[in-house]
């Protein structure tokens, strides 16, 4: 096992249509036109001393260190900043170079701790090597005088220290945080030798506007920014790569390692979805890995309020096995269904639905997909003909216009938002439709054209809007319609969209954006350049999800926004495999590949394979199981890697139904909210404990390799595949590569897909076949996977969930950068530091009129619920909406929200919700019954350990 | 001393003080009952390529220290680019021993205006700003009342002098540091950000503030603009007797001398005239000259034998000095140079922006040395190591500040070595000079 290192060229790579050929000693090299002479250099195999270059960032020039004598050309220029030319003749090592080079060098040390010995980055410091490299032997100058190295260490952010007193005032960390991240959290504080790295206006680390993202850490040379992790355990000695669990941006890390204990994660440089950029995240809130409330050793028990019974892994599995097949007899083969998880690798995903399709013997299954991105897939397959986003994340640096709706890609997808905010700085137009003033709307750099600060559940409203005035403005691009798209279907939604109920004025009254600024907005998008549509959840879960997202790709169509670079309708994902978890036939009604269960033809290929007849009818949804199970015809449920009780819409009611049933098998990490309902618990293992693969957001195929063995004993596809045995449904795979294999063999779109191809080539975007061999970064190229594109009418129908006097605030929710989903992980890790609790976002005017200050407890009561919680008087939400995370199970947020769900997929309505806010000083009742419940729980978890 | 005094260096006409002795001399009443706009008048008739050419012919010649020629840059922009384009005036003038800008802004504040609209119309420009150190009180004053007479008079504003030409202009104030009178550093100054020079190229005229082709002048380069396009180039350019630079030029002279002060002489005077005929002499005639600084505190130091050398761009090199800003400082003898050094190196450790490492290190290294040295407890191996750090400096940054640490430090070691050497042995000042405030370097020093 080897520790990768990434070569460093110093400079970024240029793109360029031409070449220019040069001599580096004596060498001779060809490079795209605009290369630095620094990296024309590494790439003839020739390291040009440097410090304040790194290939992520422009060049500086600031260090000195590089220079370099051209032939023809005075003095010595810095590499870094040189660009190569046809003919040049360059000479990197000679005496007078040298003497340059010890100068600087000279000069670095004269101000710096020589403690190499003891410092954590002994072995790991570009300094020390650059020291060595240019031979220094003496500091001349002396050491006396003024100097930083009694500088004060700022050691606030839990994951990270910044020691000053090593710091070499190379900017890197600065343009770290400028260039990669975007948050320009750093700079260089005071001139000349009082120059000082500081975060926002010399504020610790903590404080300050950092979003420890860790760009900075990686940038710096030294050991002035250092990850704690390092300083405790030392430098890693081998490092594995693999893909982040958390979002659905799919980060390729280094898992760097000493013997089986991570030292740190670091984002790879050759990373696809990232290009060596990280979130607080992936990078850092590794900790609920090793946390002490992981639970390890399988449990059962057999009324919920009993306590929890440690068992041998063999006595769990067939005492499960045992439970499920007694309920089908007793009840039936359909009284049994499995939840599969967008946390989980494809393959396990796979081995969950197969279990359920063959060992249970019914089409019961189905995904928390369900609950976020369900339309998506709906609405994308009935217009282009696929469940998924159309482009590749490189796509957005060829975008002119980018409009973000429903999302909040700096708290969301943070790696792409700051390659988004980059493209944005570079001079691309933003246009954002959400409810609340999002980081995007405005951030250094970065202002939002216009911002369509919509009422919640008036999306369909106001995209129909926007296509009102491209069409009734001329702005429609007809040559591709007519080429690409049913003109019939075409001419018929124009008739419709032009009716006066869309006209801006007529949109204004329903949603609250001013006419205007629709119409700007529409102008822009149409006729702005290449215009690309990203989403998220704001689109999908409300009533009228699936519509919204046809109206969405009514708009690319319209505009010819499809089938090339910079275009396109980009959902952003939520979790790291929740796209895979979806093409992995987790759908009651669908097999892999998003096939029909009544297709003979799909069925066949899978009879065969399995050696069963599937079920020709559709199985239950997730509601349906619960439903069922409360009219007593459903009983026992296999639940891997989700907390439903949590991430489901109207908690009480999936309480309700869990409560009802027999059997509760939960597979997971540690004792979730869904386990305090469980009869058996089996430990999961994480994502470094085991192989496979996930699928990103931009269709993206990553291998996960296992860095440690389980602690729990199993990866997760093992404890499926031991389910499935005991239930006498025999599977052998000894290798998830082997499940992959399968999938590829009954799966057109995942043919040419192999866990080979992937070590080759990195990664994969599905299709991949014989006719992309490679995979597809970007669909619909030339025609679309259906034929020709449809336009579907999107009539806007308002929510049910309507304001009353009673209710009279609208409240939607989202998520925070440093937190995942209900938490389960990121509350198990320092992260907590940055959002200890949800808070809820209310505008001066409605808190004045309620008396509610910032920071006073509030209730927050809906029809369906209540829960108390904390308010945040703001005003990036408007008058009459309120907004809260939903990342701690003690706010139960979703006690509140209603049971609305998407008409087409069931997706709940989670971003609209009529309510009440109120001052008070106690718990809702829900709560206080629910902590009780949950102390319980965790108590009744004790005895057996 | 005691010569007649030889009035051939009075220029045939004045432009930049012809107003300076007239009551109300800045007011726009008075500038333009002299013949002032009127070239701003002609110009906006004139075709872009037409103005460029009038000031190219004049040879007129950079006055912020580089001796750029005025019309060359302009001509440098990007006619086809759709961008805005910005003019910049740079009046940050912090160079110590350089107080020429000023008195042009305080004094005859219409004529930098009428020469940045000049400026203006001729690369397309419809929007300037003036970059004014921020310590200048009066001259602020006066060029910002200058600016709202002239938008009320119709000179500024959407339509210049009834042309349909737009030209709005803004002055900024700056904060108080010297590298934002680097043209790139001012450049970042005036987008928001730290004042720290940019890389070049891509060099301002293509790609300037906020990425759009820039034109940055000094003050006084544009002041004289207006006067050539009334008179003509040629006219311009025989106000001056040396071939390299065009019109007459403001010399501020400080130091000993017995008349010190701001002075319009024409271009290519030699040192000693300006000295001994404009400025009579020395002050005190027991103690001679002994060096001059030429042009700003950042230039070679030059020996009394070599002032008959023309003081223009070209010919100052001969002697390995500059003409800079023009603005001489006259040093008599008895004056400690390791203390004067001392001083100057002082002044750039400490307005480093602190980007390059040889600047930001170099510098406050050669600072500590010389305090060492000057107070007498320096090593003889100092005196090489000044020379050795500040060869590693010279040529190796980004802006030319590294430059004005370097070659002043190299030049007072190479002609004064002795002092330096009496420093060391006789370990105290020979001069009897206190040594130099002890003050630490860690940016906060004065
Ligand atoms: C450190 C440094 C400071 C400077 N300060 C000034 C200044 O205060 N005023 C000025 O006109 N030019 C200054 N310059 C020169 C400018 O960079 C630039 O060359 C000048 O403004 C161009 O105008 P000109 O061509 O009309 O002379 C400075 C240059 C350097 C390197
Ligand atoms: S961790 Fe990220 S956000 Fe924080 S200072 Fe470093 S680069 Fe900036
Ligand atoms: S903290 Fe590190 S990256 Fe930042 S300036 Fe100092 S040495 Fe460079
Ligand atoms: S030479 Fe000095 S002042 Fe100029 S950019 Fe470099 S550090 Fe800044
Ligand atoms: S690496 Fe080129 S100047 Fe620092």
């Amino acid at each position: 096992m080897k520790l990768y290192n990434e070569s460093d060229h110093g400079t970024p790579a240029k793109k360029a249509t031409s070449e220019v050929k040069l001599s580096v000693d004596g060498r001779v090299v060809s490079v795209p036109a605009g290369t630095s002479v620094m990296r024309a250099a590494a790439i003839a195999g020739i390291g040009v001393p440097k410090l304040c270059a790194t290939e992520s960032l422009e060049a500086f020039g600031s260090c000195r260190m590089c220079l370099v004598e051209i032939e023809g050309r005075n003095g010595t220029p810095a590499s870094c900043t040189t660009p190569a030319a046809e003919g040049m003749v360059v000479h990197t090592q000679n005496e007078r170079l040298k003497k340059l080079r010890r100068g600087v060098m000279e000069l670095y040390i004269s101000d710096h701790p020589l403690d190499c010995l003891t410092c954590s980055a002994n072995g790991d410091c570009e300094l020390q090597d650059m020291a060595g490299a240019v031979g220094l032997r003496e500091v001349r100058y002396g050491y006396d005088g003024e100097n930083h190295l009694k500088a004060k260490k700022d050691e606030s952010n839990p994951y990270f220290t910044f020691d000053p007193s090593k710091c070499i005032v190379c900017s890197r960390c600065v343009r770290a945080c400028d260039e990669t991240q975007g948050t320009l959290a750093l700079t260089i504080q005071g001139r000349g030798f009082g120059s000082t790295v500081s975060a926002s206006q010399n504020q610790s680390f903590l404080e300050s506007e950092c979003v420890s993202c860790g760009a900075c850490i990686k940038a710096c040379p030294t050991a002035t920014l250092m990850e704690k992790s390092v300083i405790d355990i030392g430098l890693p000695e081998h490092s594995v790569i693999t893909t982040c669990a958390y979002c659905g941006v799919g980060c390729t890390f280094k898992a760097e390692m000493r013997g089986e204990e991570v030292v740190r994660m670091v984002p790879f440089d050759d990373g696809k979805a990232n290009q060596g950029h990280s979130c607080v995240k992936g990078r850092f809130a590794w900790g609920y890995t090793t946390h002490k409330e992981r639970v390890l050793k399988p449990m059962i028990r057999a009324k919920v309020t009993d306590p929890w019974q440690e068992v041998s892994w063999e006595r769990a599995i067939t005492h499960a096995a045992s439970e499920i097949r007694r309920l089908q007899e007793a009840h039936g083969r359909g009284a049994v269904g499995g939840i599969t998880s967008s946390r989980c690798t494809n393959e396990e995903t796979f081995l969950v639905q197969k279990l359920v399709r063959a060992a249970f013997g019914n089409n019961n299954v189905d995904t928390c997909a369900r609950v976020c991105h369900s339309p998506t897939g709906y609405g994308l397959k009935t217009t282009f003909g696929t469940s998924a986003g159309t482009q590749d994340f490189e796509s957005v640096e060829h975008a002119d216009v980018i409009m973000v709706i429903g999302a909040n890609p700096t708290d969301g997808h943070p790696v792409f938002a700051s390659r988004m905010k980059r493209r944005l700085r570079a001079g691309a137009k933003l246009i954002v439709i959400d409810p609340r003033r999002i980081d995007l709307v405005r951030t250094p750099h970065v202002e939002a054209s216009h911002h369509l600060a919509l009422q919640p559940g008036t999306n369909v409203a106001v995209l129909t809007g926007l296509a009102h005035v491209i069409v009734s403005e001329g702005l429609a691009n007809e040559a591709f319609i007519r080429e690409r798209c049913d003109f019939d279907e075409y001419l018929q939604w124009a008739e419709f969209v032009k009716r006066p109920e869309y006209s801006p004025e007529a949109v204004e009254k329903v949603s609250g954006v001013p006419a205007e600024t629709l119409r700007g907005a529409a102008r822009l998008y149409a006729s702005g350049g290449n215009g690309a549509i990203y989403y998220g959840l704001g689109v999908t879960e409300h009533s009228q999800g699936s519509t919204a997202v046809m109206a969405i790709a009514n708009l690319a169509m319209a505009t010819g926004n499809l089938g090339r670079p910079g275009v396109g309708v980009n959902p952003l994902r939520g979790q790291n495999n929740v796209q895979g978890s979806c093409d992995m036939g987790s759908f009651p009604h669908e097999l892999v590949g998003y096939r029909h269960v009544s297709d003979a033809a799909v069925r066949a290929i899978f009879d065969k394979a399995w050696g069963v007849k599937v079920d020709p009818e559709p199985g239950l949804r997730i509601s349906n199981m619960i439903d069922s199970a409360l009219e007593g015809s459903f009983k026992g449920i296999y639940i891997q890697g989700e907390d439903i009780l949590q991430s489901d819409p109207n908690t009480k009611h999936i309480a309700a139904g869990l409560g009802a049933m027999e059997c509760v098998i939960v597979h997971d990490l540690f004792l979730n909210e869904t386990a305090s309902y469980a009869h058996v618990f089996l430990p999961g293992s994480t994502f470094l404990e085991k192989d496979g693969t996930f699928t990103n957001a931009e269709r993206r195929i990553q291998l996960v390799r296992k860095v440690m063995t389980p602690r729990n004993g199993y990866a997760d596809w093992e404890i499926t595949q031991l389910l499935s045995n005991a239930l006498g449904y025999p599977m052998h795979y000894a290798h998830p590569s082997e499940i992959m294999d399968e999938i590829a063999r009954t799966t057109p779109t995942f043919t040419g897909v192999s866990f080979d191809k992937l070590d080759r080539l990195g990664s994969i975007q599905w299709p991949c076949n014989d006719r992309a061999p490679e995979g597809t970064p970007v669909m619909h190229v030339g025609s679309f996977v259906r034929g020709k594109g449809r336009f579907v009418l999107t009539e806007f129908v308002p929510t049910d969930e309507k304001t009353g006097p009673r209710f009279p605030l609208l409240l939607t929710t989202g998520r925070i950068l440093t937190q995942y989903n209900v938490g389960a992980q990121t509350r198990r890790t320092a992260n907590e530091v940055w959002h200890p609790e949800d808070r809820l976002e209310i505008h001066p005017f409605d808190a004045e009129e309620r008396g509610v200050k910032d920071g006073d407890w509030v209730k927050l009561a809906s029809r369906s619920g209540e829960t108390t919680l904390r308010a945040q008087v703001t005003d990036r939400v408007a008058p009459g909406v309120v907004y809260t995370t939903f990342h701690h199970p003690s706010t139960q947020a979703n006690v509140v929200t209603s049971e609305y769900a998407d008409w087409a997929t069931s997706c709940p309505e989670y971003k609209v919700t009529a309510v009440q806010v109120s001052p008070t000083r106690e718990p809702a009742e829900w709560q206080t019954q629910y902590a009780r419940m949950s102390a319980d729980q965790r108590k009744l978890a004790e005895p057996s350990k | 001393m005691g010569e007649p005094m030889n009035e051939a260096w009075r220029p045939k006409a004045l432009v930049f003080t012809k107003d300076w002795n007239t009551k109300n001399g800045h007011s726009l009443e008075v500038y333009r009952a002299s013949g002032g706009y009127k070239a701003l008048e002609k110009a906006l008739k004139m075709a872009e390529a037409e103005i460029i050419d009038e000031v190219t012919r004049s040879n007129i010649r950079g006055r912020g220290g580089a001796g750029f020629p005025v019309g060359k840059k302009w001509s440098f922009v990007p006619r086809q680019s759709t961008k805005p384009k910005y003019v910049c005036v740079n009046a940050d003038e912090s160079e110590p021993g350089t107080f020429k800008d000023r008195y042009i802004m305080e004094r005859s504040p219409h004529m930098l205006i009428e020469g940045t609209a000049i400026a203006c119309k001729s690369v397309g420009a419809h929007q300037a700003f003036i970059y004014i150190r921020g310590e200048f009180g009066l001259a602020y004053t006066r060029l910002q009342s200058a600016v709202d007479e002239a938008y009320a008079a119709g000179l500024l504003g959407q339509n210049v002098m009834g042309s349909g030409y737009k030209l709005d202009v803004v002055v900024h104030r700056g904060a108080g540091a010297y590298i934002c009178g680097e043209e790139t550093g001012l450049l970042e100054s005036l987008e928001g950000k730290k004042g720290q020079p940019r890389l070049k190229p891509p060099f301002p005229a293509v790609e300037g503030l906020f990425g759009c082709p820039t034109i940055i002048n000094n003050v006084e380069s544009l002041a004289g603009v207006p006067a050539i396009i009334t008179h003509g180039a040629d006219w311009f350019k025989g106000l001056s007797r040396s071939a390299a630079e065009g019109g007459t030029k403001l010399i501020a002279v400080s130091g000993h001398v017995a008349r010190p002060g701001v002075y319009e002489l024409p271009g290519g005077l030699t040192l000693k005239e300006i000295i001994y005929d404009v400025c009579g002499g020395m002050r005190d005639p027991n103690k001679p000259l002994k060096a001059v600084i030429p042009g700003g505190s950042s230039c070679q130091i030059v020996k009394p034998g070599q002032l008959e050398v023309c003081f223009d761009f070209d010919a100052m090199r001969t002697v390995g000095s500059l003409m800079g800003t023009g603005c001489p400082m006259v040093i008599e003898e008895g004056t400690c140079m390791v203390r004067l050094l001392t001083r100057i190196v002082r002044f750039y450790a400490h307005e480093s922006c602190g980007q390059c490492t040889p600047c930001r290190e170099g510098a406050d290294w050669l600072y500590k040395m010389l305090r060492r040295i000057e107070a007498g407890e320096g090593k003889l191996e100092d005196i090489d190591k000044l020379d050795q750090v500040a060869s590693k400096i010279e040529g190796h940054t980004i802006c030319a500040l590294g430059e004005a640490t370097a070659w002043p430090t190299r030049s007072y070691v190479k002609a004064f070595r002795d002092e330096f050497v009496r420093h060391v042995t006789e370990k105290c000042c020979p001069f009897g000079e206190i040594p130099v405030t002890t003050r630490a370097m860690t940016g906060a020093i004065v």
